[in-house]
């Protein structure tokens, strides 16, 4: 009765979906339906929004990569709160396992993934640095680059039964970190006109030293996530003894 | 289009079904990130115009899909992820006090 009454309902609900999409519109950015329409007097603004993005990131911001020019530079209050929402997720987790005990014994490894996962971890700590290092560049940035540091420790832990993170360092990183990115938004507010502002020189567009205060906080970021994400994981797998 | 528009639908209504008619948690919580996936796919699909590559400019393409429901989506996908985490550590907490990962009516814990 309850999954028939599902299927019905999830059934209705796909074709309604179906139905709503019909309706967007398959224009290129470049045509009116995305220029911003005066609501009083109906008159269009002089370009797209996303046109604007591709037409001048590169003037304004000094970075290849547009999607990271938005995230750090137009948005970054917004990746501010994310870093923050993504913060309390990780104190979340560890105020509520704090006394959870239980579960199985784990059992040992084999030589071969323990001496593998040895060898390996370092390129994939590496890789990890390279990504969010690069995040003005290539594809990429402080988000995965640190999610792909926290799996090299999650392939630790699976093949070491007794590595746990030291927590003291892992939360000053994370702590110095955060003030890292709080720090160089009020020198924005310190050196140019808001918070967040690059106040750095530009440098020359598509060398690693370039893009003004984009990689700094990118790299702040990557060690941020990459710190939250180890204790999460740390966090949930020290529940079985 | 189509094919990336009918993928979020069957994504959303899946989860859907799963949430509406799964008792198990964890399942309910797999539904919940197949939403969110179909979500993410939605935005991402909605920014992309013909022939447009990824929006990083290097002077050999002349089309470029709007980044900034790219960036969403990044910003989005993080949350989600805390959100996973979190719905998770209060399952391990929800499976210490009962003994189960099932959802059942009227349960005090």
């Amino acid at each position: 009765m309850r999954k028939a009454a599902a299927i019905i309902i999830s059934s209705v609900f796909f074709a309604i979906l179906l139905a709503s999409f019909y309706q967007i519109p398959q224009t290129d950015y470049g045509e009116k339906e995305y220029y911003y329409q005066n609501p009083i007097n109906g008159s269009y603004a002089n370009e797209s929004v996303p046109s604007h993005y591709i037409a001048n990131t590169k003037n304004e911001t000094g970075a290849v990569n547009a999607v990271t020019a938005i995230v750090v530079e137009y948005r970054g209050f917004d990746t501010l709160g994310e870093v923050t929402v993504l913060f309390t997720a990780a104190t979340g987790v560890s105020f509520l396992l704090y006394k959870v005990r239980g579960g199985k014994k784990r059992t040992e490894a084999n030589l071969i993934l323990k001496e593998g996962s040895k060898l390996v971890l370092p390129f994939i700590l590496l890789t990890g640095a390279y990504i969010f290092i690069h995040g003005h560049l290539t594809p990429g940035g402080g988000f995965p680059g640190g999610a792909v540091i926290a799996s090299g420790f999650l392939l630790m832990m699976l093949s070491y039964p007794k590595f746990f993170m030291k927590e003291r360092a892992v939360s000053v990183t994370e702590s110095m970190a955060g003030i890292t990115f709080a720090f160089i938004g009020l020198l924005g507010l310190v050196f140019a006109s808001s918070f967040l502002q690059n106040f750095l020189p530009l440098g020359n567009v598509g060398y690693l030293l370039s893009a003004g205060i984009i990689p700094v906080i990118y790299i702040a970021i990557g060690f941020k996530v990459g710190s939250e994400l180890s204790s999460i994981v740390d966090k949930i797998k020290e529940v079985q003894k | 289009m189509w094919p990336e528009y009918i993928a979020v639908a069957a994504l959303i209504s899946i989860g859907l079904y799963g949430v509406m008619a799964k008792k198990n948690l964890m399942k309910i919580f797999i539904a919940l990130s197949l939403m969110e996936t179909g979500v993410n796919l939605l935005l991402i699909t909605i920014g992309y115009i013909p022939g447009g590559t990824a929006p990083i400019e290097n002077g050999n393409f002349a089309k470029y899909v709007d980044p900034l429901p790219q960036a969403l989506v990044l910003t989005a996908i993080v949350i989600g992820l805390s959100v996973t985490a979190l719905a998770l550590t209060l399952l391990i907490w929800y499976h210490s006090k009962t003994g189960t990962l099932e959802y059942r009516r009227g349960m005090r814990w």
